[in-house]
């Protein structure tokens, strides 16, 4: 029998100024797989991460932004995205990717992963944690 | 108590390198476990054996293989994080048609799931970044 | 639970101190540890925001780090507690969970 435990993924840096953004969300990506209770915060510059329309040719990088997509698919569906952090930055749900997850205790019904929550409420989570990883 | 390492930065550059060694060191000295030290992002570049700092300052890939060896640690070297930034040991070399390897004694290259099993097996896991 | 924050950076090179501070929850502790001891000192211009902190959480700072960049201990805001490496230890142990600021 193995523990579940709460992780939690911290995101406080926006995307491809540096990896962080890129290797966290290989972390995720992997973890799903351990049936774990897995939540994703952005906080600060990290609400960049999640923003829509994301055009890399520019810069020469690759955009891994889709990926952000099925997270859904992998049982992901607690992403916290701080208020105070996209108010900060002039910046609304509406710019970020409408990213959802399929229930299947409700008959499938697709869902809203995104929960937008204040600092406060974003410290409880982080608070109730068991295992908390950084990038 | 049981202890997992996330080391997220290289030797020199920044002093997480530095700083992770010391704790592993007081948390030895204290009597707890450490799991797993996992190197990940550009931690990775703890590992190449070929280094050569300067001979009046510390060698951390030399620390840390010691470390390892005399406490029977766990050194653990994201493949991913590695293969974008060339470190590479016997195997992974062979596997992608590479001159040589660099990895020093005392690291294995291995899966992100090794942090994720850290995570999960500790007591507590403790970033070290920038 | 009770959480250690640790933070490493200086608050005047990067705001992850003042992120810290606005999301500890009361009873947790914050390990200021290398370029982070800048914010144990007192009469600078985040003094007050970590005094208004330490109403609610217990502020360390680690010793070696800030010898290391030549701050003596005299110059720090009171209350806050210098531990050493060992000491680093202890709080990642008593506290419940750790979360690095990084």
């Amino acid at each position: 029998m193995s523990d579940v435990k709460k992780f939690l993924y911290v995101n406080r840096k926006a995307p491809y100024g540096t990896v962080y953004a890129l290797e966290s969300l290989e972390v995720v990506l992997i973890g799903a797989a351990f049936e774990q209770d897995v939540s994703l915060a952005f906080v600060d510059d990290g609400v960049y991460q999640l923003t829509k329309g994301q055009d890399t040719a520019g810069i020469g990088m690759k955009n891994f932004s889709p990926t952000y997509s099925a997270l859904g698919d992998y049982d992901i569906n607690k992403i916290y995205v701080e208020k105070e952090s996209l108010e900060a930055r002039g910046l609304t749900l509406d710019d970020l990717q409408h990213l959802t997850w399929e229930d299947e205790d409700d008959d499938w019904a697709e869902k809203d992963s995104i929960r937008v929550v204040s600092a406060s409420e974003m410290a409880e989570i982080m608070d109730q944690s068991d295992v908390v990883l950084s990038f | 108590m049981k202890f997992g390492i996330l080391l997220n930065e290289g030797p020199y550059q920044h002093q997480a390198s530095d700083t992770a060694y010391k704790f592993v060191e007081a948390a030895l000295e204290a009597g707890h476990e450490i799991f797993r030290v996992f190197f990940y992002h550009d931690g990775v570049n703890n590992s190449t054996r070929y280094t050569v700092p300067p001979q009046d300052d510390r060698n951390i890939q030399v620390r840390w293989s010691e470390l390892a060896e005399k406490h029977n640690i766990d050194l653990v070297v994201c493949i991913a994080a590695a293969q974008r930034r060339g470190i590479l040991d016997e195997n992974e070399a062979k596997r992608q048609g590479k001159d040589g390897d660099n990895i020093a004694p005392g690291f294995r290259i291995s899966g992100l799931g090794q942090l994720i099993e850290a995570g999960i097996q500790c007591d507590r896991l403790v970033t070290f970044g920038d | 639970m009770a959480m250690l924050h640790t933070v490493c950076k200086s608050p005047f090179e990067r705001d992850a101190m003042k992120s810290c501070l606005a999301h500890v929850v009361s009873g947790s502790s914050v390990l200021l540890i290398e370029d982070g001891v800048v914010g144990a000192v007192d009469n600078t211009a985040v003094s007050d925001l970590v005094k208004g902190a330490m109403e609610n959480v217990s502020l360390f700072v680690l010793g070696e780090d800030l010898k290391a960049r030549g701050i003596s201990e005299d110059k720090l805001i009171d209350g806050i507690t210098v531990v050493d490496y060992s000491g680093f230890v202890d709080l990642a142990t008593k506290n419940d969970n750790v979360q690095s600021w990084v």
